[in-house]
């Protein structure tokens, strides 16, 4: 009885501490912001979003020491891997994080918001996604999950005196919880066939023969669903508009990019790792989501008014765009392959392109305070440099050559057309489409903003604080460098979970 | 020197403008004499690198790839920057180099509003880059880029510096393009992943097309969306209709690049990429691509002589124009070709010169109004003279440039290439004839309209209207002596180009068929293209008996 005894007393496993010192970096910076504001309280409100930036470079050298050293770590019995792909998708989650600092710095200051909260939840949002980018495990996964997600839904609802923000976040909150429920539901039903809850364990099960179970099928239909909700696939949508309007706009520029990103590095490790041998399940759904999203989110977009809302909407058609090389992925392992690295490059790229709109959005809503698209009119004679950057990262959202986006485009139509499926195609051919129907709305900006009058009289020129200089220039440069050099971005996203699931 | 150019020459040629972009960008735009010169200064030296790759090309071999430059570029996609020049880039890049020049020269003192030269010199040298690269890429990812590049610019140029109708048309121009360059992608992945090649390098899929048997429906779908990228371009009918509103709106220097190379990418696409790769398709779809090129002669004639607006009219005829080179293109022969590949450099300079004089007019005018016009001749006699002069080359009068496009290319249809229907084409050889007698019509009446008689009462004693300044003539010199010597001596052009359509076409569409023995169509990989029409299976059953 005491031998039994001692046998299930706790035991730590083995930690090797080099793959999670990130996650170690970013959560002590987030516990010493919580403890400088309990300790100096006003006293350290203008050093917080400094801190918490240099708190995010700092977090970047295990990331890089990491990547250097390049093997492949498996924890906790696989539930915690670090591996490139993980690596890769880090460092985008901390560059995203990093510019999303520089956009807030100013709002939060000039809201009179609270400044060292939001940072720390900020801090803590980026903490589960950067350990999503490791999860290999239904348990961590949804833990990284509700660790993202908790925050965001307070930081949706920071406006706290605008009831429209108030709503934002009640509305993403419910939804939210809502998709957790329904994943969560989905996940019992895998754990149920499969008796374990590590992904690589769950497709040894369905290798064994538990594939064809109807309840696999059903728990498989509803992680799925769970996740469309987080990446707002048709659909599963309706909460992105209202809640990227709502919210404090650099809280939008982070759920429209970070927050996303996250999502899909959830749902490819489910798939890759874990179903990958259903594929006559997840493919035909992930195809119907995907041509949905891009031709639902693309025509509502063109009748929006409030640049905001368009943003969510163009939004929604590139999330169809970014999970269209799913609908195909299970063709071949190296069509699987192909499908990942096309879906982090455009990840990416989606991150510097996005994330430039948005600070664009930011400068000038700092000016007229509206979001009206008519308030972009005549921008070209005030601010000819904004106007610049506002046009590459609309075009390169467009994905038209040389910006960044067409890369990340041209990525999705390869794997797509070089499947060799008929459903490919027809994707492809579907995504062509939208990819006009797109330019229209994003043409029809940059037009407005070279070619109008601008609509009010006074012509001054739009005051750009410095860290909304940085989080341009950043975006500009890497937007640019990544559509004339995409080997640059194509180099890192070579990776695969494919030879380590199967 | 021979050595810097054959390893810099084209790339040099290609990045010089971006590089002159980029340092007035830097420059604040009010100085707006800096900009003009810089930009000046750098297309002049774009042309002089030019002329030195026209020097040092080896013109007894023009079917050859010269100044190649093989780098990788973006090795996760098997994408490399391959970018080479033959007999068939080559009138097409100095085409080029010699109307950017001459558009900045010409904007030089009148600078559309409003006005901001910086921006809009730096957007005509942008364009620049994107055209010499698409005419010297030869990778089809690069060539996609490249061809893509142009669009900003162009869109730009129209939107910002248009007429009043600037904002659908510029949006028009956008849409439609980017549609049919869209389906062309998926062509040309799908393309490249059922060759299974190792590269997107064209020599290389037009090998792998052969060797591995791309089935035979593939290809006519992939034929269909270069067809439709390309075609837009051109623009063929029923897909002309963004060209005629891009027109109208464009400010003059637009009109001119537009009308002078942007339209030849289309072209140059078909005969580039779409022919040599995929020449069994091609003989499948060639008769429709007559067909609507036949159409687009006899409608974009018909368009002309119902406008009213002078820009306008030039525009359809256009239309008219590319229909004889898609003429020429559709009947796979080396002689349609060659005559395609005239006639896209006749059209760019002569209709380059007519939208260059229908911008002249518009300033003296404040109209292009062809009722309200009237009495050029009287009023700027020069200038009256000078779209005479035009208004001939572009109906095709031998001994212009114009000619040695149209006339070939209605000479083409008469034999075209094996596997074609002969009747058909004859059919289409006569109805672009009645095209020529059109054109004939539309443009003396232009000429008749606007030149002869006296000048409207309105007009009568208005000071603004004076003859060529000396900046115009400095642009428009070039142009007239370029398509009067082109017109004389037509070898300028069929020297370089012969030999390289030659080589671009499978030899299964040349040979004269019943020369060839059964084995021989067989290890040329022919057969299909034999087995097609009437001419073909006849020909099978003879040798096989």
């Amino acid at each position: 009885m005491t031998t039994n005894l001692m046998l299930l007393a706790f035991e730590r496993p083995a930690i090797d501490w080099h793959a999670v010192a990130p996650e170690i970096v970013l959560l002590s910076v987030g516990v010493l912001i919580t403890l400088l504001d309990i300790l100096f309280l006003e006293k350290a409100r203008p050093y917080m979003a400094a801190l918490s930036g240099l708190g995010i470079l700092a977090t970047a050298i295990p990331l890089l020491t990491l990547g250097i050293d390049g093997t492949e770590r498996v924890l906790f019995d696989g539930a915690y891997v670090v591996d490139d792909f993980s690596l890769v998708l880090k460092a985008i989650f901390l560059l995203a994080g990093y510019v999303v600092i520089l956009l807030s710095t100013n709002y939060i200051v000039d809201g009179d918001y609270w400044e060292s909260e939001y940072y720390g939840l900020l801090l803590a949002s980026l903490m589960g996604m950067i350990m999503m980018a490791s999860s290999r495990d239904l348990i961590s996964v949804f833990v990284a999950l509700e660790l993202l997600s908790i925050p965001a839904y307070l930081m949706v609802a920071w406006r706290k005196r605008d009831p429209k923000s108030n709503e934002a976040g009640l509305k993403y909150y419910l939804m939210g919880v809502f998709a957790s429920a329904v994943m969560l539901y989905g996940m019992s039903l895998l754990f149920g066939v499969s008796g374990t809850t590590v992904l690589s364990g769950i497709a040894d099960s369905i290798d064994a023969g538990n594939g064809s179970s109807s309840v696999m099928t059903l728990g498989i239909v509803f992680v799925i669903a769970g996740f469309a909700f987080k990446v707002s696939a048709v659909p599963f949508h309706t909460w992105a508009p209202d809640v990227y309007e709502g919210a404090p706009t650099p809280v939008t520029a982070f759920l429209s990019v970070a927050s996303k990103a996250a999502g899909f590095v959830a749902l490819l490790a489910l798939i890759f790792v874990g179903f990958y041998e259903l594929s006559n399940i997840w493919e035909p759904l992930i195809w119907i989501l995907s041509a949905l999203s891009m031709t639902v989110g693309n025509l509502v977009a063109l009748r929006q008014t409030n640049v905001v809302r368009l943003m969510a909407y163009s939004g929604i058609a590139q999330t169809g765009f970014m999970i269209a090389p799913l609908a195909v992925a299970g063709k071949s392992l190296a069509t699987g392959d192909q499908a990942l690295s096309a879906i982090i490059t455009y990840l990416a790229i989606y991150a510097a392109m996005n994330l430039g709109a948005f600070a664009v959005i930011i400068t000038f809503a700092r000016r007229t305070g509206s979001a009206e698209i008519d308030s972009f009119a005549g921008a070209f004679h005030f601010a000819p440099g904004l106007t610049v950057a506002m046009t590459i990262f609309l075009f390169s959202l467009a994905g038209i050559p040389p910006l960044g986006g067409w890369f990340a485009k041209f990525e999705v139509f390869r794997v797509l057309a070089t499947s060799g499926e008929t459903w490919g195609y027809l994707l492809a051919v579907i995504a062509a489409i939208n990819s006009v129907i797109a330019l229209f709305y994003y043409a029809t900006i940059a037009r407005k903003m070279w070619a109008d009058d601008p609509s009010e009289s006074d012509l001054n020129t739009i005051e750009i604080t410095p860290s909304l200089i940085s989080a341009l220039a950043i975006c500009v440069l890497v937007t640019l460098l990544f559509g004339i050099f995409p080997q640059l971005v194509a180099r890192f996203t070579e990776v695969s979970l494919l030879a380590f699931g199967v | 020197m021979d050595n810097l150019l054959d390893s810099w020459g084209l790339t040099v040629a290609t990045f010089s403008p971006l590089v002159g972009a980029l340092v007035m960008f830097l420059i604040p735009k009010e100085k707006e004499y800096e900009h003009k010169i810089i930009a000046l200064i750098t297309s002049l030296w774009v042309a002089f690198v030019g002329l030195m790759l026209l020097i040092w090309f080896d013109l007894d071999a023009t079917e050859k790839l010269q100044y190649v430059v093989d780098k990788s570029w973006i090795d996760a996609i098997h994408s490399r920057y391959v970018v080479g020049l033959d007999g068939i880039s080559l009138p097409l890049l100095l085409l080029t180099v010699l109307i950017v020049p001459l558009c900045i020269v010409y904007s030089w003192n009148h600078f559309p509003d409003p006005k901001n030269p910086k921006t809009f010199l730096i957007l005509i040298l942008v364009l620049e880059t994107g055209m010499i690269g698409t005419f010297v890429a030869q990778d089809m990812v690069l060539f996609f880029v490249f061809f893509e590049v142009v669009l900003l610019p162009m869109f730009f140029m129209i939107a910002v510096w248009g007429g009043p109708n600037r904002k659908y048309a510029s949006l028009k121009f956008f849409l439609y393009t980017l549609f049919g360059s869209a389906l062309m992608l998926v062509s040309f992945l799908s393309l490249f992943f059922l060759t299974g090649a190792e590269s997107f390098v064209f020599s290389e899929i037009a090998d792998n097309v052969v060797a591995n048997a791309v089935s035979r429906t593939a290809q006519l779908w992939i034929f269909g969306g270069m067809f439709l990228g390309f075609g837009i371009k051109v623009p063929m009918f029923p897909f002309h209709t963004w060209l005629p509103d891009a027109h109208t709106e464009a400010p003059t220097v637009g009109s001119v690049i537009l009308a002078a190379v942007l339209l030849k990418l289309g072209t140059y696409g078909f005969v580039r990429i779409a022919i040599p790769l995929l020449p069994d398709a091609a003989v499948e779809w060639a008769p429709w691509i007559g067909l609507l090129a036949v159409i687009g002669i006899i409608y974009g004639a018909f368009c002309c002589l119902a406008q009213t607006d002078m820009k306008r009219l030039i525009a359809f005829s256009s239309v008219a124009h590319m229909g004889f080179v898609m003429l020429g293109i559709s009947t796979l022969t080396d002689f349609g070709i060659n005559a395609a590949i005239m006639g896209m450099v006749a059209h760019g300079l002569i209709t380059g010169m007519l939208f260059f004089l229908a911008g002249s007019m518009k300033e003296r005018y404040h109209t292009l109004e062809i009722n309200r016009l009237g009495g050029l001749l009287v009023q700027a006699p020069k200038m009256g003279w000078v779209l005479g002069f035009c208004a001939m080359a572009s109906l095709g009068l031998p001994g212009l440039a114009g000619f040695w496009g149209e006339f070939p290319a209605i000479l083409s249809a008469y034999n075209p290439a094996n596997g074609l229907p002969v009747e058909t084409f004859r059919t289409f050889m006569v109805v672009a004839a009645l095209g020529t007698v059109l054109a004939a019509g539309y443009l003396l009446w232009l000429l008749q309209r606007s030149a002869f008689g006296t000048p409207k009462e309105e007009f009568a004693d208005d000071p603004n209207i004076h003859d060529a300044t000396r900046t115009e003539w400095i642009a428009w010199a070039p142009l007239l002596a370029l398509i009067l010597a082109i017109g004389i001596y037509p070898n300028l052009v069929f020297r370089a180009t012969d030999a390289a359509v030659d080589a671009s076409l499978t030899p299964c569409l040349t040979i004269d068929a019943d020369e060839l023995t059964h084995e021989e169509i067989e290890s040329a990989h022919c057969s299909d293209v034999y087995g097609l029409g009437d001419h073909g299976s006849d020909h099978h059953a003879v040798s096989k008996g």
